[in-house]
């Protein structure tokens, strides 16, 4: 009896809870917006108001949220999404297709564990730009050479995370496996994967941080598309409220992309305590 | 669920691990009938969870041979299925996936799947939680889920090292009588290794005693008790009490060397009895 109405009130006192924390998430989101407004809107004020840095006012706030529906209707917006989301994609996608397997054997075999750790710190520690003329000279366009820049940025964080999740891999569930007559195949798909998939998306939510940062640099040059080249376009039209933004786009559309590999590394995780 | 047992032949069974290791275990012998529970009792080191291994195939050996029915184990398969101390569920999946994995593995269609997994958790009495996450279970529960992913198989020979010993008192009681009864139920052979004297008792029809490095099989009793076999019942107690002494006879026959006791982590005490 007893027990019954004291569960209850746990029972409620938690989804209580809940709701609360998610309401303070939705205020802290938009509080801590409004605030940064804020600080934009009194840099740009003192931008205006110094005769100097005048014709920079439109830097600020107000000519930046005008600029949004100029440069929807003319297509900017999608247009330059659509280009660098697509050399993102690719890039990320030839990383995961390349990092994965990489980090498995690594996670696997000692041997190439040992025998690859020199040259990988290495790579990994050149900063992905400074490919760009070597990519140029090697690939037959612009487009390419970004993808490829995207791809050995976020290799590294991929390949590693992959390898991270294989060394947590309980030996006895192979041993169980083979047991119940798992082939390799099924030892992949049904154990290997599931089990790592978790610090797989991990690997992917670094890669796409450092690939974040170095997409926009790398569409200054050459390219005629993307978030990148939008800027450079702003910029020497002297347009910088399409500037700004363009800025604006690039933060918001990096937290989306971020939060997005948050949620799927949620749903991915079988650890108890990160999840639900 | 249609098992039947095997008749196990071991032969002239000799084991190391690397050509520079000492001897495992030498020219161990050992025979069980169709649908006998043996219990291997020996102190830690002596080469039971090595012997176990090799039995389900996952381990080969470096001499002689285990025969069931005169099919030659010389590699892992489901009809001779192992559980160890741990469940070593998969966490990622629900008690009925972890519990039909050898059945997709084997590639089964779902819906005869669902119809084995349940019979297989009926047995081991989880049937309300087919799509519990494993983590939520207890080690007691968890221990089940493993024994049904075992038993949906319907495995010939059950192997089981030590597979109680984590769980408390009360918990292993009672997972050691509903695997005995199961086990009789179904008629498959169960090779159970512990350390724990009472536990070949309450399981047993038989307990082999292995002792010294390289290890051997010294000795045997027949435990020939009614079921259900209680711990205080006084037929119990009279067999512990045997078991024990032929125990101490072989192991201060037949010690085993140095410091190999410390290795394993699973026994503080080599030998336990619980009162
Ligand atoms: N993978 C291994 N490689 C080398 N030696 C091992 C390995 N596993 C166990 N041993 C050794 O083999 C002996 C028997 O071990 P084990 O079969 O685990 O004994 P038990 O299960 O009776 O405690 C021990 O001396 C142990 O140190
Ligand atoms: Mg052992």
């Amino acid at each position: 009896m007893s027990d019954g109405v004291a569960s209850f009130k746990v029972g409620d006192s938690k989804s209580y809870r809940v709701l609360k924390s998610s309401g303070r998430g939705l205020y802290n989101f938009f509080g801590g917006l409004a605030i940064l407004f804020v600080f934009w809107w009194i840099g740009g004020y003192f931008i205006s108001i110094n005769p100097s840095t005048e014709h920079f006012a439109a830097f600020g706030p107000i000519p930046t949220l005008k600029a949004f529906p100029e440069l929807w209707s003319a297509g900017t917006i999608q247009n330059a999404v659509a280009a660098s989301g697509y050399r993102l994609g690719m890039g990320l996608l030839i990383a995961v297709v390349i990092g994965v397997p990489i980090g498995i054997l690594m996670g696997r075999s000692k041997r190439f564990r040992e025998i690859s750790n020199s040259p990988f710190q290495l790579l990994r520690m050149i900063s992905p730009l400074s490919w760009m003329p070597l990519a140029v000279v090697v690939f037959a366009t612009w487009n390419q050479s970004i993808i490829f820049l995207i791809a050995i940025a976020s290799v590294w964080p991929v390949a590693f995370a992959t390898a991270a999740g294989l060394a947590k891999i309980d030996p006895a569930w192979f041993k169980v496996a083979r047991n119940l007559g798992a082939t390799p195949i099924h030892m992949m798909t049904k154990i290997i994967l599931p089990a790592i998939s978790f610090d797989v998306f991990t690997g992917i939510r670094l890669a796409l941080g450092v690939a974040w940062i170095v997409l926009v640099p790398a569409e200054f040059l050459g390219v005629t598309s993307g978030l990148g080249y939008s800027i450079e376009d702003a910029r020497e039209t002297l347009s910088y409220h399409h500037l700004t933004a363009i800025v604006l786009v690039i933060g918001a559309l990096g937290y989306i992309l971020d939060s997005t590999c948050v949620l799927l590394i949620k749903h991915f995780s079988w650890h108890r305590g990160d999840s639900a | 669920m249609s098992i039947r047992g095997v008749r196990i032949k071991i032969e002239e069974l000799s084991h190391r691990y690397t050509s520079k290791s000492p001897i495992t275990f030498d020219k161990v012998n050992l025979e069980a009938r169709q649908g006998e529970i043996i219990a291997i009792i020996g102190r830690s080191g002596c080469g039971k969870s090595t012997l176990l291994h090799i039995l389900a195939g996952l381990l080969k050996p470096t001499d002689g041979s285990v025969r069931l029915d005169d099919v030659l184990v010389n590699a892992p398969s489901p009809q001779w299925v192992m559980m160890f101390q741990a469940p070593h569920l998969f966490p990622w999946m629900k008690v009925s996936q972890n519990v039909g994995i050898g059945l997709h593995f084997a590639g089964w269609d779902e819906s005869k799947m669902r119809d084995r997994v349940n019979d297989a958790l009926d047995l081991v009495d989880l049937q309300d939680y087919a799509d519990n996450n494993v983590q939520d279970l207890s080690g007691g529960q968890q221990q089940r889920v493993a024994l049904a992913r075992s038993l949906v198989m319907e495995p010939e020979l059950l192997l089981l090292d030590e597979p109680f010993s984590a769980l408390d008192a009360f918990t292993r009681a009672s997972l050691q009588r509903d695997v005995r009864s199961i086990a009789k139920r179904l008629g498959f052979n169960v090779v159970i290794v512990t350390h724990d004297i009472d536990e070949a008792v309450l399981m047993a029809d038989r307990a082999l005693i292995m002792a010294g490095s390289p290890g051997k099989i010294y000795d045997e009793l027949e435990v020939n008790l009614p079921d259900p076999r209680e711990r205080h019942d006084t037929e119990v107690q009279a067999m512990r009490t045997r078991l024990m002494e032929a125990f101490k006879t072989a192991a201060n026959e037949h010690p085993s060397t140095s410091s190999k006791d410390a290795s394993d982590e699973s026994s503080p005490h080599n030998v336990t009895q619980h009162a």
